[in-house]
């Protein structure tokens, strides 16, 4: 398609390939500029890989039909992240500019799409480093043996255990109670956690540090952030093969069933977690590679990434679910033995007439011949299956089920230290391209004054973000982190990205983008590229951008909530939002949705009015002063 | 030989044919299970037997009498009585294959644990004969009882249990067994205080990153403020030689590209930066 829509002034608005050249040659200071390549590839692969790849590809990959799944995530992953990839890549490459500036040198009505990405990025940065947060909160608890989370403490009276534990269990009591001290519903706001408010600032702080001076420092310190969690996978993986009952663990993951490919949801799920998974429309891509050289083979870059993400979620998937079979296979043994025991002891039956092959047997014949008896005994149906799908995600991933399985592996200390740091790196790692989309884009749109350094800048950004995220140590603070979560980063990004796509295709012109990345890379973007951008990209984007917005809509906005009065506990109770909570979503999805609209609607009757009074300034005279740029930077010889 | 009968089989049982036996010899009525009625029936139809039989007969009776006086006593204190503990014992659990198997001499070191335990308690010199047990099942499970060793009478069941607490620690390992392996069914142990340290250790470890952060954020500012002195030192001295160099033209600023070769002509590199075209 040959649809280009008009846009005058383009060629004043970006450089010129001459000027690119010269840019090449002079190699301007004032820019930043990475070290090496390999700096570069860490930092984008550290972007990219986050929390998501360990803690939600495996869930969506066992509960949407394991093998499978692969099919539509490598799908998606080729129609629709590759090519995003490339995009953004290369549009940052040719216009050397972060989001704001990039999408306003296409199209002045266009700086609300950077803004977009600006605010989205922000309210991420607020909610993510707050799982940080928490993340530090139980490293500093893993340095005592046995783990704080392991055994459930003894109440006041030394009768007996807590109650609230003993009813539940001591990781989720942990969890629940002695680090979010969780309120019963969201309104009940309790007051900040003094100890979650020091691993908040500490969090803050060890991000300030990293990023004090721009990618000068996070080009260092992605050195360590981005391999390390490789480096622990690995020693999981090993660790976790050994363990018995892995396997099972391993099999549950990939066993295929063809027929969740029939569900749409399971395409769906797939598209998202592929969006969502290549930190798309955040801004900070855009950002990184405008520090690369001009002549940086962005096609390949693209390629590289998009690979190493991939593995990376097939690798982790790999390792959690070995540690869930190792789990699940644990606790099948305790109900198990729990339940013999019991017999045992009522029929004063010798230890070891009973094992696991004739258990099912045995019970037989006793339920035949005293029903009553072991109607009474309430034994629980032990089933390996249903352990194994106790498949969570998320937060209840990381806090309860691995923790639960690292209290039972010999020396746990040492595992839950290195688990801690692997997900504390991929976090930070992340946190850096968030802070990238954040500062790059105040920068451009001249809100921050021009003298104050770059340490100034990020102490601020670092600052404002601490107090605002302090809603996230109170006592409803994980309501408040799931309601961020839930709606700050799903719908924006998707408008977002396809404001891209639109704006780069048909505004930017595709013809022009070719002719830009032939003279970047050496050659013309080939036929899958043309139409995946033109076409195939755009069109994936808006179906999970309605499926996901109809979906959103449609639903009940409901919460899980830990209450120990309730009478389910511990099953989690599902609550109803109050309704100042629409304001809230208002705010986390809206505003940045109507903030591209909004800018351009502001920019053009700012032009219509102020238009009369440039009228007389908009004749140019047409003599040499006017066509060359007199400054320091050109050179007559 | 009945002796040895009598031990192989559940005690109950016997103890119930023996006490029925004697029941119908001596008067008082007592309750039969059916096994044993049809015992005393089998029995009771031998009042016609032959001199010899009928003299064997009352041989199993006396013996009856004396195997059965001592345990009857403690057959009904084991099972009626509220002073009876039971213990139950999961040595294959605890020790897997090192397992010992449980026969008298075993039992034997029991009573002689709990005889140890009384005498710590109570400070009165219990014997090995003091502690009576019985219903012992092959899960390795029984009851047992205390008496006093001067008056016979039972010790109550609270007394055994101070007693089983404060000794508790070396009767579990006499056995090599542990708190859950060696349960006393009535008297649950009781829980460990838990060890509070001082400061909280995560607390510590808090306290060792934060230093780390707050020394990387005094040796970045620093370095900046000596990357930004040091800067100020060269445009200072860089200034200074041009105002030397100024000082043999006209006294107008002219400020030089570094690298400016005699190739170039000066008057087009730099533009005055007082007159602008």
């Amino acid at each position: 398609m040959k649809l280009t829509l008009p846009n005058p002034g383009l060629d004043d608005r970006i450089p010129s390939h001459q000027q690119l050249e010269k840019l090449e040659v002079e190699e301007a200071a004032d820019r930043p500029k990475w070290d090496n390549k390999a700096q570069y590839l860490l930092t984008c692969v550290g972007f990219c890989v986050g929390l998501g790849n360990v803690w939600r590809f495996p869930y969506l990959c066992q509960s949407h039909g394991g093998g499978a799944f692969m099919i539509p995530f490598l799908i998606l992953l080729v129609l629709e992240g590759i090519p995003l990839l490339h995009l953004e890549f290369a549009i940052g490459q040719r216009l050397r500019k972060g989001s704001v500036g990039v999408w306003t040198a296409i199209h002045p009505y266009l700086t609300g799409v950077g803004v977009a990405s600006m605010l989205v990025s922000f309210l991420v940065g607020l909610y993510y480093n707050t799982i940080i947060a928490w993340v530090m909160w139980y490293f500093f608890n893993s340095f005592q043996d046995p783990l704080p989370w392991s055994h459930c403490p003894i109440n006041a009276n030394k009768t007996g255990l807590v109650s609230e534990c003993a009813r539940s269990s001591p990781v989720d009591y942990f969890w629940y109670r002695e680090t979010l001290n969780t309120s019963a519903n969201i309104e009940d706001a309790g007051g900040l956690q003094w100890w979650m408010v020091l691993c908040l600032l500490c969090a803050w702080t060890v991000l300030y540090v990293c990023c004090v001076r721009g990618i000068e420092t996070t080009g260092k310190a992605v050195y360590v952030t981005s391999t390390l969690p490789y480096v622990v996978l690995t020693i999981f993986l090993i660790r976790g093969l050994t363990l018995r009952g892995s396997v099972s663990g391993i099999k549950f993951l990939f066993i295929p069933n063809v027929n969740e490919l029939l569900n749409p949801s399971t395409w769906l799920d797939a598209g998202a977690q592929v969006f969502y998974s290549f930190s798309l429309a955040f801004g900070g891509l855009i950002s990184f590679s405008s520090y690369n050289s001009v002549h940086n083979n962005c096609e390949q870059d693209a390629l590289i990434i998009s690979l190493i993400n991939g593995m990376t979620s097939v690798y982790s998937a790999i390792v959690i679910y070995s540690i869930i079979g190792f789990r699940a296979t644990e606790r099948f043994d305790d109900c198990l033995g729990t339940n013999i025991l019991a017999l045992m002891n009522t029929f004063e039956i010798p230890e070891g007439n009973i094992t696991e092959s004739n258990y099912k047997d045995v019970l037989q014949n006793l339920n035949g011949t005293f029903p009553e008896i072991i109607q009474d005994l309430q034994l629980k149906t032990c089933d390996l299956n249903t352990f194994l799908s106790q498949g969570v995600e998320g937060t209840g991933l990381a806090f309860i089920v691995f923790t639960e399985a690292i209290t039972k592996m010999p020396v746990s200390p040492l595992w839950s230290v290195l688990f801690f740091i692997m997900l504390f790196c991929l976090g930070l790692s992340t946190m850096f391209g968030n802070i990238e989309g954040v500062m790059i884009p105040l920068q451009d749109l001249n809100v921050i004054p021009k003298k104050w350094p770059k340490e100034v800048v990020t102490a601020l950004i670092c600052l404002v973000s601490f107090i605002i995220a302090l809603i996230f140590v109170q006592r409803s603070g994980d309501y408040w982190l799931a309601l961020f979560n839930n709606f700050a980063g799903s719908i924006p990004l998707l408008i977002i990205a396809f404001c891209e796509m639109v704006a780069v295709v048909y505004l930017y012109g595709i013809d022009r983008f070719n002719k830009d990345i032939e003279f970047m890379i050496g050659h013309k973007p080939n036929i899958f590229w043309q139409v995946t951008w033109r076409v195939v990209s755009p069109l994936v984007m808006l179906v999970i951008f309605l499926f996901y917005f109809i979906i959103e809509v449609t639903k009940e906005l409901t919460y899980i909530a830990w209450n120990p009065d309730s009478v389910n506990f511990p099953t989690l109770d599902t609550l109803k939002y109050p309704g100042w909570v629409y304001a809230i979503i208002f705010i986390l999805a809206g505003i940045p949705c109507l903030v591209i609209p909004a800018t351009a609607l502001f920019k053009f009757i700012r032009n219509c009015c102020c238009k009369k009074e440039h009228d007389h300034e908009m004749d140019h005279i047409s003599t040499v002063s006017s066509k060359i740029e007199m400054n320091d930077n050109v050179r007559f010889t | 030989m009945f002796l040895h009968d009598f031990l192989h089989l559940p005690v109950r049982l016997h103890l119930t044919a023996c006490y029925s036996l004697l029941s119908t010899r001596q008067g008082p009525q007592v309750a039969l299970t059916p096994a044993a009625q049809a015992r005393v029936f089998k029995y009771e139809g031998a009042s016609g037997l032959p001199r010899g039989l009928r003299m064997s007969l009352n041989l199993v009776i006396v013996l009856c009498l004396t195997a059965v006086l001592g345990p009857t006593l403690v057959h009904t204190l084991c099972s009626g009585s509220t002073d009876a503990n039971k213990v139950r014992l999961s040595i294959k659990t605890a020790l897997g294959d090192e397992a010992y198997d449980w026969d008298e001499s075993e039992m034997f070191l029991f009573k002689a644990t709990i005889a140890f335990a009384m005498r710590k308690c109570n400070k009165k010199q219990y014997e090995v004969s003091n502690i009576q047990v019985c219903n012992a099942t092959q899960r390795v499970s029984f009851w047992f009882v205390v008496t006093d060793p001067k008056t016979e009478d039972l010790v109550s069941g609270k007394d055994v249990e101070k007693a089983v607490r404060m000794s508790r620690n070396r009767i579990n390992s006499a056995f090599l067994l542990t708190d859950k392996t060696l349960e006393f069914v009535n008297i649950p142990p009781t829980l460990a205080a838990p060890v509070k340290p001082a400061t909280p250790p995560w607390l510590i470890v808090f306290g060792v990153v934060i230093g780390l952060v707050g020394a990387g954020i005094a040796a970045i500012l620093i370095s900046t403020f000596i990357q930004k002195k040091r800067e100020r030192g060269g445009i200072k001295e860089r200034e200074e030689d041009e105002e030397e160099e100024a000082g043999q033209r006209n006294g107008v600023f002219c400020t030089v590209q570094e690298g400016a070769d005699s190739n170039i002509n000066p008057g087009f590199i730099e533009d005055d930066p007082f007159t602008k075209l």
